[in-house]
């Protein structure tokens, strides 16, 4: 399956997807690294905010609110 | 007082209960000030620790503890993370070197916690782990293996519950074997940093000595540490600082050559130190930590779930804010009350004490009317910083963001931005306060800026007295819709409305740039400490205290200078003398305290006519004019740039009724109806009326506001802006409104 269609964006509410990479080499992409959307782990879905923008994550454990523009820098195989 | 034995920096994620831990090691007594320059939380606490481990009776040590801005990088790419690497290296003004570090860490999240660490160790500083909120490991389903982490990562590890005060003496003792390790054991730690591990390339290591032997040549004492983070940090270099002007130039090109290097050698610059960091936590921690795949439902996820949910969680929000901003305005009433008697006992104490004069007018009409202005706040900055408090430790302010920031960045601010600025419709000035809680720097500015135009409760009075004398008491909707009300509410609206264009502008034209981010945590839900919340509010109140009290008051002296000065006061003050001693007397005559009154505020309206103010307000009224207004308004607002709410007694003295006035006094109301041009004609208009509340909804009329604005940027650029752009819109406003209500009402 060809991984680097997806996006964060693309996953619904409780989906599961597995971080393939961060697009770009700015402070945005070292944050989202920092913060540990780091390529294999393991990403699910878990909510939107009332007016459909910011995401809510969960990935290592814990939760992360990402806008939809940052969400779409992370490219993610789905999983079943 | 005394120089501390040693110095502690205390560093970690935000969320791991940083602040618990530094209340348990230290109690209550925390310094709070800024660093030099930036507007980062410099907080230090000290604490008494035994000298020698074994010996518990032996003589004790004072230990300084610095409490680091909470971050998860040291990469420095906002101004906490870089004070963080100028403690750490020693680099800070006024900051001793750190003896010895605490990393806290969050035992439920441990990779994404050991990466600030694996960035910390790199210091060779003697390093504790602290790994907090141990008590919810195991309801996590997690399982970490303490002891094998501390020989993995060649450090002391100590789990503690902070906020349940479990672990504390496991920290101190840890701290005191800390101190007294000698420095060989301290140097054989060094073998464990990560960048001298086999995931951070050589060509890495060779292009760190390279620059390193051509500072050392140029004669610039810098760490291994700092340079590699020259090397790392791209975005914005402010190790660089350090570095001598005349060698800039040269350092930025062979940072440009190394890094392209590195890059050609497979290692792009920054984004593979993150990578190679949790390579080497994932090495270091391989089989010590064991998660879950799947999180076990907790009742901080059920409570998310409806906290968040699209109308439940909009709703709650709604529900909450309101909450907070009736207790501002509401519950600080009777504290202010309080405040206000108090002052009005210390005025007449100061009265009876000393008769009429320049003293005793400086006193009570100066220091005490200022500073009171000041005190006045008290409550609401106290009740707001409890809720935010709350709202923090708790973890749902995380969640407003959440909810509002599509609004709010839409209007070009984040969904942080939301909490000061309704705060604002009481006080601009804990609104602005709490903005620090906004962590992007544009979106704070942004914020800070339009905070002052909310309707705060000091232009409330203005527009009472406004409405009550010139606007007709008409009922529509059978009387359950005034139109006065409507008129009101049309006011307490406006300064917002404004705002939406204005924070526009401000962020297309001077704000610009980088997009902002919201990539937040949102932690778990629980239990607000106590401890943590009401040490909160008190470091905010002082600050508070310190620093606005210091400008009002100075500026308030000045005012009442300008309004006293060059006259007369001699018989004034005698016939103030002689009122008093009638008043006093038994059985006065009632009819002559009252002539003699009317007379006294007479002759004293008319020497604010002939003070430095007056002359002021002679100068300006061509300028107010187009307003519609005449000099003695404009001396009114002249002297109420200080603080607003200043215009009511102002207008009381100028239209010669005694100071003692307030926004429901009727005969002001009368005063102001009656009053008219040299040629008959009213002065007071609905136009004229409009024009005037107008004006007081956009303008920074507030020198409290501007004082905290500078501390909150500290610089004094700013306040000057809001001062000029909202003193131009508001005279624009006035102007416009003045027109068009003629033209329409004529």
């Amino acid at each position: 399956m060809s991984s680097s269609l997806w996006t964060l964006c693309d996953l619904k509410p409780g989906e599961r997807g597995r971080v393939v990479s961060v697009q770009g080499t700015d402070s945005l992409a070292a944050r989202l690294l920092e913060m540990g959307l780091l390529p294999g782990e393991e990403i699910e879905h878990i909510g939107t905010a009332p007016m459909g923008d910011p995401i809510e994550f969960s990935v290592y454990g814990y939760r992360i609110s990402l806008r939809r523009d940052e969400a779409g820098r992370v490219q993610i195989e789905k999983q079943r | 007082m005394s120089q501390a034995a040693a110095t502690i920096a205390l560093i970690g994620n935000p969320n791991t209960g940083k602040s618990s831990l530094f209340n348990a090691l230290c109690g209550g007594n925390a310094r709070v000030g800024n660093y030099p320059g930036v507007t980062v939380e410099h907080k230090t606490g000290r604490l008494l620790l035994p000298l020698d481990a074994r010996d518990p009776s032996s003589s004790t040590a004072l230990i300084e503890i610095v409490d680091l801005p909470g971050t998860y990088s040291l990469a420095a790419r906002s101004a906490d993370e870089a004070v963080s690497v100028d403690v750490l290296s020693g680099a800070m003004s006024g900051v001793r070197r750190p003896d010895a570090v605490i990393v806290i860490a969050d035992a439920t999240n441990m990779e994404r916690n050991l990466y600030l660490f694996s960035q910390v160790i790199e210091l060779g500083l003697p390093t504790l782990l602290v790994l907090n909120m141990w008590d919810r490991v195991s309801s996590l389903g997690i399982q970490v293996d303490a002891d094998g982490l501390s020989r993995q990562l060649g450090v002391p590890v100590v789990c503690t519950s902070a906020s349940k005060r479990q672990g504390i003496t496991e920290v101190r003792n840890s701290l005191v074997a800390l101190l007294q390790s000698d420095p060989g054991e301290r140097a054989s730690a060094i073998v464990s940093r990560p960048t001298a591990a086999s995931e951070f390339p050589e060509v890495f290591q060779r292009e760190t000595d390279l620059l390193l032997k051509w500072l050392v040549g140029s004669k610039v004492a810098m760490e291994r540490f700092q340079v590699q983070r020259l090397l790392i940090d791209t975005a914005e270099a402010h190790v660089h600082r350090s570095i001598p002007n005349h060698l800039t130039a040269e350092l930025a090109s062979r940072l440009t050559e190394a890094r392209g290097r590195l890059s050609s050698a497979g290692v792009p610059i920054p984004l593979f130190e993150t990578k190679a960091r949790y390579a080497w936590i994932k090495s270091k921690t391989a089989g010590l930590i064991e998660r879950p795949r799947q999180r076990p439902p907790t009742w901080s996820d059920t409570l998310d779930r409806w906290l968040t949910h699209r109308w439940f969680g909009l709703l709650f929000f709604v529900l909450l804010m309101f909450l907070i901003f009736q207790s501002i305005t509401l519950v600080a009433r009777w504290p202010m009350t309080w405040i206000e008697g108090f002052q009005g006992y210390v005025a007449a104490t100061i009265e009876s004490l000393i008769g009429p004069g320049p003293l005793r007018s400086l006193l009570v009409d100066g220091v005490i009317g200022g500073v009171g202005s000041v005190l006045m706040f008290l409550p609401q900055i106290a009740i707001l910083f409890l809720f935010i408090g709350i709202l923090e430790d708790c973890g749902y302010m995380s969640r407003a963001a959440f909810v509002m920031d599509k609004f709010m960045a839409s209007i070009g601010m984040s969904g942080k931005s939301f909490l000061p600025l309704m705060s604002s419709f009481a006080c601009a000035i804990p609104g602005i306060m709490a903005t620090r809680t906004i962590d992007n720097r544009k979106d704070r500015m942004v914020t800070i800026l339009v905070a002052p135009l909310m309707s705060c409760s000091a232009r409330l009075p203005v527009y009472i007295l406004m409405v009550a004398a010139f606007i007709p008491d008409i009922r529509y909707a059978s009387g359950w819709l005034s139109l006065q009300g409507i008129v009101l509410f049309a006011m307490q609206s406006l300064g917002a409305l404004i705002a939406i264009p204005v924070a526009w502008l401000l962020k297309r034209f001077l704000f610009r740039g980088e997009p902002s981010t919201f990539i937040m945590e949102l932690a778990s839900y629980r239990w607000p400490s106590w401890r943590v919340v009401f040490s909160r509010v008190w470091e905010r109140i002082q600050a508070f205290l310190v620093r606005a009290g210091t400008l009002i008051f100075i500026t308030s002296v000045l005012v009442w200078a300008a309004a006293y000065f060059p006259g007369d006061h001699a018989a004034v003050d005698t016939s103030t003398r002689e009122w008093e001693q009638l008043k006093s007397s038994t059985d006065p005559d009632q009819a002559e305290i009252v002539r003699m009154e009317k007379s006294i505020n007479l002759e004293k309206s008319r020497l604010i006519e002939q003070s430095f103010l007056g002359m002021a307000g002679r100068v300006i009224e061509p300028v107010v004019r187009p307003l519609g207004w005449d000099g003695k308004i404009g001396v009114a607002v002249l002297a109420s740039f200080p603080a607003r709410e200043v215009i009511i007694a102002t207008l009381g003295t100028i239209y010669a009724l005694g100071s003692d006035t307030d926004e429901n006094s009727s005969s002001l109301k009368e005063q102001l109806q009656a009053a008219q041009w040299p040629d008959g004609k009213p002065v007071f208009t609905l136009a004229t009326a409009f024009s005037i509340m107008v004006f007081f909804a956009l303008c920074a009329q507030c020198a409290s506001t501007l004082v905290t604005i500078q501390r909150e940027t500290n610089s004094w650029r700013w306040p000057i802006f809001s001062f000029v752009y909202m003193t131009s819109l508001a005279y624009v406003g006035a102007w416009l409104t003045y027109n068009l209500v003629s033209l329409w009402i004529p």
